[in-house]
């Protein structure tokens, strides 16, 4: 394209990215999410992500919507269309559109002429003055303005009113007279656009590519897992981005765990005062033979380390979700990361390691959130489940939720008052079968027999106070066996070779996943193919090395700046670190497909000259 | 220093409680304390109560933080389950044991080094909670293990050990603990063990969050003229409200009506409190009242001990959340997995 020329504006079917530019307190969620919700409806893939501030109103909000017929859930990178609600982003939002792009604002005020861009279209509506003519309550106008430009883009983009129609009373269902109004500033908004709106080259089209798929973010779905799992005692304190875990536990809680005959919970759900309180209620109950998880974010793991060392050396069950975020205080704590893999794999004085479970998308925080109270029980141990936000807060397209009736909930080596009797002596701490993991009692078992006093670091085999060194490297030693059979008792990684000798290796894990597939495919398509290793948890089983070993060079991408599950393989896997390449992924965006593209091909490209000086 | 085991020989004609045990049933090892320390008194009215109550060892969970208070759980009741969880964190612990079980009877024991500083923000929110259990502070004022600092229950213008004077205003876990809602809130002394053992009885048999704080003298840093929790300071200043008898719910109830000075109160399981009024005037249901008196005999140099507050019908953690009457602990895979169908029309609704 010759400098100046216009180009020519976009054109795609199914394959596309909105951007919604609001400020947040506007009511503008319902809105957005109806409009992804309703593209999903037509039978279209689409990847809705929220990015917004540590506040309740004012403050500017997005949320970016991935249209994608192929499939494509990660977030893709660039805007092709964005509805600018929002004057203070203005300059940025209008920035980021894609040459050929388009921009649909509110008209009713002209914009600055020196934000203007020769190379999109711009489409302008009066949302404003629409409103003000209709509607005299200032929360309407608000309101309704949302559901209007919703209208309008639905005109442009040609979806379907009627999905919406029914999406409206779905949602509204119980304050049915709330459909009509919104129905009818739908149309005030299709109308609009009809009247006086060319049509646009982005087009959504009837398909059929979600098939069977569920839409639902990670923190609700960990909370069911957490359900299915057999949780019964959550303490908690609120974090941004894992408060809505815990208040999905207690929805889930009072829908599947109310006792139905009298009305009363088969479950206890505290509100603490503190990090440190939360994760003290989860060990007491864990030691006393409930289930009991705790979420939080980065901060609140800084907080409960010392206790996390407590549930390691006293060998006490405990579940974290921890869903990541940015670094302390407000503000970026609203963006996402992967920045706690360290912290939380050795998390604690002492010498401490720790289970990581890390989940792709909502079906795996499901099914972790399951597996991790198994875990927890099976190794006397903290079984960390690594979200971050990105999973935990948006609402992900994944494979419907899965559970075998047949499986019981494994509750790990537990005495019965009947066992104490039969067994020839009880050893709290004794390595009976030689994995590592010793017998425990419950407190109120038997009259005479498994009572102990649980203590730190300081005891011996039979729980018995000493100081004597030979008893704790003993117990040090037992605690290393212990950690090897949870390698093996962890989720394995899933491999998918490219097929070519001597490719390179890619390492990721968590909600890089979507991104990551794609990437692969690019890659693969400007000859670059790799072979890749999803990790889905920690200690590293024999598989994850035997990955590192079968290739010359291994990527390892991850969310955070300091390379963090790279320093975990080289630590634990005794890995030449010139051999994993970082790849790294930090401004509180999820990562992109484009990113970890460009990134790859720029090493390889770097790499490629070097090789041929050195031959 | 390691574990001591205390010689199991039985005495044949120890007497034995309705359980068929003796009280060297309800011991633990042998202690690793000052010879004289208070709190191995307190230790001895734990096991007297217990033994008393026909209580079986096994059912009661005991629980404490960091400190030579909180090593006391090793000295008695063997038998038991006992956490010796992180410094000041025993509250939490404790909450979520009870919350797993709420059939146990959940001891918790601690100092004020572990409650008062560190732990203060625990001990406030547990008791808020009303978490049934009996909450027991070894209080002497000062940090033992860690060799004669003051803590913040030190008395102002108290002096250590080696002369220094305490500037800070004392926290006062009795008066916290009657603002911050326990049902239950006493005071004694580690030397009389009269006052103390029916007191722990008393919270033993309490529905709610019962509190103890017991003046246990350290005889190795804080035991000194300058101390105001010395064994000579206490036993001058102490003004005892009440003496306490408890009559079990099973022991027929044929109490001698002393009018004006007996007050009854019957607790929910039937048990009864029989308060032997010193203090003719004192109220143990009223809350505003014991604050107010706590405070006025406090200006005057005095340690009020005894029952100071009762609310025999309380209302615990349990009520509040509206959890099943079976512990938590005990529930099976059908009460609690709701199962693949219920997942099938869950995913239903979410397309």
């Amino acid at each position: 394209m010759p400098d100046g020329e216009t180009p020519a504006p976009l054109h795609a079917v199914n394959d596309f990215v909105v951007k919604f530019a609001n400020v947040n307190g506007s009511g503008s969620a319902s809105a957005n999410g109806l409009f992804a919700k309703a593209i999903i409806r037509m039978g279209v893939p689409v990847a809705a992500r929220n990015i917004f501030p540590s506040n309740i109103q004012g403050l500017p909000t997005w949320y970016e919507v991935r249209v994608s017929e192929e499939g494509r859930l990660g977030r893709r990178g660039g805007v092709d269309l964005m509805v600018a609600m929002n004057p203070q982003t203005w300059a940025q939002d209008i920035a980021s559109i894609e040459p050929g792009g388009y921009l649909l604002y509110d008209s009713t005020r002209p914009t600055p002429p020196h934000l203007a861009r020769e190379d999109i279209t711009v489409i302008g509506a009066p949302l404003t003055a629409i409103c003000n003519e209709h509607y005299s309550d200032p929360r309407q106008r608000q309101l309704f303005k949302n559901i209007i430009y919703l209208g309008v883009l639905s005109a442009l983009l040609e979806i379907e009113p009627e999905v919406i129609e029914t999406l409206l009373a779905e949602l509204f269902k119980g304050k049915d007279k709330l459909i009509a109004p919104n129905v009818e500033a739908l149309h005030m908004g299709r109308d609009y656009a009809a009247r006086n709106l060319r049509p646009i080259g982005l087009k959504v089209r009837r398909a059929d590519q979600v098939g069977d798929r569920i839409y639902i973010d990670g923190n609700a779905a960990a909370a069911l897992g957490a359900v299915y799992g057999g949780a019964t005692v959550a303490a908690w304190y609120p974090i941004t981005p894992s408060t809505s875990l815990a208040e999905a536990f207690a929805r889930w809680c009072k829908r599947y765990r109310t006792d139905p005959a009298s009305g009363k919970a088969r479950y206890a759900i505290v509100q603490a005062e503190d990090e440190i309180a939360s994760i003290g209620i989860v060990l007491g109950a864990g030691w006393n033979g409930a289930r009991a998880f705790t979420c939080t974010s980065g901060p609140g793991i800084s907080l409960m380390q010392e206790f996390i060392g407590l549930s390691y050396f006293a060998e006490v069950p405990a579940v974290i979700f921890d869903v990541q975020r940015g670094g302390p205080s407000t503000g970026m704590p609203t963006r996402t990361q992967q920045s706690d893999v360290m912290l939380a794999a050795y998390a604690s004085h002492g010498d401490t390691k720790h289970v990581l479970l890390f989940p792709e998308d909502p079906r795996e925080c499901f099914e972790f959130g399951a597996l991790a109270f198994d875990l927890a029980d099976r190794l006397q141990t903290t079984i960390f489940v690594m979200l971050d936000l990105d999973i935990g807060m948006n609402d992900w397209l994944c494979r419907p939720f899965a559970w075998d009736d047949d499986k019981k909930l494994d509750r790990g080596k537990v005495m019965t008052a009947k066992e104490l009797d039969a067994a020839k002596e009880f050893g709290r701490y004794l390595d009976v079968d030689g994995d590592g993991i010793p017998y425990r009692t419950l407190p109120g078992t038997h009259p005479s027999k498994g009572g102990y006093f649980t203590r730190g670091t300081s005891r011996d085999r039979y729980a018995r106070y000493t100081e004597e060194g030979g008893a704790y490297v003993d117990n040090m030693q037992r605690l290393l066996r212990k950690f090897e059979t949870a390698a093996q008792l962890v989720p394995p990684p899933v491999r998918r070779d490219c097929g070519r000798p001597g490719a390179d290796g890619v390492i990721y894990f968590g909600s890089t996943a979507p991104a990551m597939d794609e990437a692969l495919d690019a890659l693969a398509a400007e000859q670059t193919p790799l072979d890749a290793l999803r990790v889905r948890a920690f200690p590293f089983s024999e598989e994850v090395y035997d990955f590192v070993r079968a290739h010359e060079r291994v990527f390892v991408v991850e969310q955070n700046r300091d390379a963090q599950f790279r320093s975990l393989l080289i630590n634990e896997g005794g890995i030449d670190p010139q051999k994993l390449v970082p790849v790294l992924h930090y401004d509180g965006t999820p990562i992109t497909g484009r990113f970890i593209t460009s990134q790859i091909s720029a090493l390889t490209r770097a790499r490629r000259p070097q090789r041929h000086a050195a031959e | 220093m390691t574990f001591i085991v205390k010689p199991r020989l039985h005495h044949p004609n120890l007497p034995k409680n309705r359980l068929g045990f003796t009280h060297r049933d309800y011991e633990g090892s042998v202690s690793t304390l000052c010879a004289g320390c208070g709190h191995d008194s307190i230790s001895g009215s734990i096991i007297q109560a217990c033994f008393e109550l026909d209580l079986e060892p096994h059912r009661i969970a005991k629980l404490s933080g960091i400190g030579c208070s909180s090593k006391t759980p090793t000295y008695f009741l063997g038998a038991s389950h006992g956490f010796n969880t992180v410094h000041g964190r025993m509250p939490s612990v404790l909450t979520g044991a009870n919350l797993a079980n709420r059939e146990l009877i959940y001891l918790g024991v601690s100092g004020d080094g572990d409650s008062a500083s560190i732990g203060l923000g625990q001990f406030a929110h547990a008791i808020r909670r009303g978490v049934n259990m009996v909450y027991i502070v070894e209080n002497n004022g000062v940090y033992g293990l860690t060799k004669g600092q003051f803590s913040a229950t030190a008395d102002r213008g108290s002096r250590s050990k080696k002369g220094q004077v305490n500037h800070d205003a004392p926290i006062d876990l009795v008066a916290m603990a009657l603002q911050l809602g326990a049902s239950f809130v006493a005071r004694s002394f580690s030397g009389d063990k009269t006052q103390l053992t029916p007191l722990i009885k008393a919270a033993l048999l309490h529905k709610g969050s019962a509190f103890i704080d017991v003046i246990s003298p350290c005889v190795a840093f804080n035991n000194h003229p300058g101390s105001t929790k010395s064994f000579d300071y206490v036993r001058e200043h102490n003004e005892a409200v009440n003496r306490l008898d408890v009559i079990e719910p099973r022991v027929p109830i044929a109490i001698d009506q002393e009018p004006g000075t007996v007050e009854l109160v019957t607790q929910h399981d039937g048990s009864v409190l029989r308060l032997r009024k010193v203090e003719a005037h004192y109220d143990p249901s009223d809350r505003v009242h014991a604050l107010a008196y706590l405070q006025e005999r406090h200006a005057e140099g005095e340690i009020v001990t005894g029952l100071l507050y009762v609310e025999p019908d309380a209302e615990e953690m349990h009520d509040y959340l509206g959890t099943v009457d079976r512990p938590l602990n005990q529930l099976g895979d059908g009460e609690l997995v709701p199962g693949a169908a219920a997942l099938q029309a869950l995913n239903a609704s979410l397309r």
